[in-house]
């Protein structure tokens, strides 16, 4: 689809000229982009350089440099399983590795049908129930070792 | 639009009658020895005041600080306050905040700007977002205060993107104190202004380091570069900029409100005060927890803390994050405060506290810490982009038992080459795990060198 028609670029060039069309905008740029693609494409980085007028190694740059932004598409469901001191005391490699094998995928990764992408995180705060999973943006408590996945394994389709 | 001191209070007053006549249940039970232990400065009003309500902070004596400086006293007035109760900044480092606060208010420029660190990328602390969450107009007080004081008209807060709620309530009571004109220009007819906007950051542990901070604000990657120049002079922008902490801007109401010589008497002769720390691990309660500075470790994990989970037995507390250490049993009588934990190769940090027991091995924790700092180095400097992975890879040697007497002596050297000769503070204090855990648990280095 070109940038003209999709109306996603639409929505990012509203959020584009609502910062004022700001070099120094571009970390929120990105996040709106992400936002509205779930993602940060090539052609959305292109667009955003343009648009910014920066040269596009510049957000690139950027783009790769923080965690959060994806540039690749994630799945239809995703789990971050916390990485941090806390949930790595109480087990979390565990919850990983049962979570890797059961999808066969590894942590950054999607499964084929891009139904679910695993994801880490160092630490979501909420440590005082360690062990912890985001499902989908809902934290989960207190994760069992052995089964990790037992409550939520039917919703991922 | 609230623009004195008296329409203030009377809006308190009204208030405090209207809750009167209609009392709330009370949200928490404070009678156990969990919270009995504790002094709440920073954390009076969390699970108290309805953090969406900006009228419920009023009513417990919210704002009245920043009318009181606008009121009656001078901007040296408020840094002497500061300086008296001898504050030291929360966000790991403890440089006294009234100081800070005085280099930035003498420099001479027509813009200055302050900064909230509410980045928080300690993994295993949530004290900030506490803060944040339950009580978001007192950060926004303290800010504006500091404002005042250092002649600066505008603030950002530099939130972790990992804190929405954090977002949506300080966004909220930002509005909210706009509308009833307590940010904005001209506040209270005082001719004092002041703004603050929010910037999110995106997952960047080295962005909590100041000079990266401003770095990613400003749009870019977050490089940490060279000091001096020192942000009071060259910060955002160029101009002039007071870094604190989250917790720092919070301490400054209440300071402020009861002056800086009551605030002196709480803590150690040091490091005065209070401080909120982040009980997490195998220990029986976990939670927040905020104790006058000089409490004993072992008040914390045994009395506070319940004690180490299961039955089992304590074997080290980490504090300090990345940068900290692991204290051992023998020292859990040592009384914290920013000097004490830095003679046992600890740190403040920002406040968390990992407890450990004896199924831990020390080895394979260091080795955690060790990896976070190389994948998190920014990748400016090669002792801290190298060496990280270098000490990694020399940690598993260890792990897998197969190291030599040379490693140990070559991963005692690294850590001090990287330590000394790193550009900023990641680098600086990465080995401090690895250095702490040889100095207390050396036999579990020793048990991973193979026999020849
Ligand atoms: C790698 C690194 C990460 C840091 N992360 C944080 C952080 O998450 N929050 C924070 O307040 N300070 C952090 N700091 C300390 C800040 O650089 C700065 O000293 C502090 O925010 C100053 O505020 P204070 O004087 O109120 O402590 C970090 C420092 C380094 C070197
Ligand atoms: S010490 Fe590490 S994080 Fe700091 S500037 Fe050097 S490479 Fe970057
Ligand atoms: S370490 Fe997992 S929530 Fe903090």
């Amino acid at each position: 689809m070109s940038t003209a028609t999709d109306d996603r670029y639409k929505a990012l060039e509203k959020a584009i000229k609502k910062l004022g069309y700001e070099k120094s905008s571009l970390l929120e740029v990105l996040n709106s982009a992400q936002g509205i693609f779930g993602y940060l494409g090539i052609d959305t980085l292109k667009f955003i350089a343009k648009r910014l007028q920066l040269p596009y190694s510049k957000v690139y740059g950027v783009a790769t440099f923080y965690n959060n932004f994806k540039l690749k598409p994630k799945g239809r469901h995703n789990i971050v399983v916390c990485t941090g001191t806390a949930c790595h005391i109480k087990g979390s490699e565990k919850i990983l590795q049962k979570i890797e094998q059961r999808y066969g995928i590894k942590a950054g990764g999607t499964t084929s049908d891009e139904a679910l992408s695993l994801l880490t995180a160092r630490c979501v705060g909420t440590c005082s129930v360690a062990p912890v999973i985001v499902f989908d943006e809902q934290i989960k408590a207190n994760v069992s070792l052995e089964n990790p996945l037992c409550d939520i394994e039917e919703s991922i389709k | 639009m609230i623009t004195s001191i008296e329409e203030l209070q009377e809006l308190a007053q009204m208030k405090k009658s209207h809750n009167e006549n209609n009392p709330k249940e009370p949200t928490i039970d404070m009678s156990c020895d969990f919270y009995t232990k504790q002094t709440r400065i920073v954390l009076e009003n969390e699970g108290i005041i309805d953090p969406e309500d900006i009228e419920d902070y009023i009513t417990h004596g919210g704002y009245m600080s920043l009318f009181k400086v606008l009121d009656e006293m001078s901007p040296k007035d408020v840094i002497e306050e500061i300086k008296i109760s001898g504050l030291r900044g929360r966000g790991g480092g403890g440089y006294p905040t009234g100081l800070k606060w005085e280099s930035v208010s003498k420099v001479q420029s027509e813009q200055k700007y302050i900064i909230c660190n509410g980045d928080e990328g300690d993994p295993g602390a949530f004290m900030d977002r506490a803060v944040m969450e339950s009580d978001p107009h007192k950060v926004l007080e303290g800010m504006a205060i500091a404002g005042f004081a250092c002649g600066a008209n505008k603030g950002y807060i530099y939130i972790r993107a990992e804190y929405p709620i954090a977002v949506k309530r300080l966004t909220r009571a930002i509005k909210q104190a706009t509308r009833l004109g307590i940010l904005g220009a001209n506040i209270a007819q005082s001719g004092f202004g002041f703004n603050i906007e929010i910037r999110l950051g995106a997952g960047a542990y080295v962005c909590g380091e100041g000079t990266a901070l401003i770095a990613s604000i400003e749009g870019g990657r977050g490089h940490p570069r060279q000091k001096p120049p020192h942000l009071s002079d060259h910060g955002l922008w160029g101009s002039p900029t007071l870094l604190n902490n989250v917790e720092t801007f919070a301490n400054i109401a209440p300071i402020i409100k009861n002056g800086g010589a009551w605030f002196k008497t709480i803590g150690t002769k040091n490091s005065s005060g209070t401080k909120v720390f982040a009980l997490s691990g195998l220990i029986k309660n976990t939670g927040l927890v905020e104790v006058p500075m000089g409490t004993t470790l072992r008040e914390l994990v045994y009395d506070i803390g319940g004690g180490v989970e299961n039955g089992r037995k304590f074997k080290a507390i980490q504090s300090g994050g990345p940068s900290g250490g692991c204290i051992p049993e023998e020292l859990l009588d040592l009384r914290v405060d920013y000097e004490s934990l830095k003679e046992v190769d600890s740190m403040m940090g920002s406040g968390g506290l990992i407890v450990m027991d004896d199924s831990s091995n020390m080895v394979e924790i260091a080795r955690f810490f060790m990896d976070f700092c190389a994948s998190e180095s920014c990748g400016k400097c090669t002792p801290c982009r190298v060496g990280t992975t270098q000490l990694t890879q020399l940690l598993d040697k260890f792990i897998a038992k197969e190291a030599t007497m040379h490693d140990f002596v070559l991963l005692k050297e690294m850590c001090l080459v990287v330590k000394s000769t790193s550009l900023c503070g990641l680098g600086q204090t990465a080995p401090n795990p690895v250095l702490s855990t040889i100095r207390y648990f050396e036999d579990e280095y020793l048990a991973g060198i193979k026999d020849d």
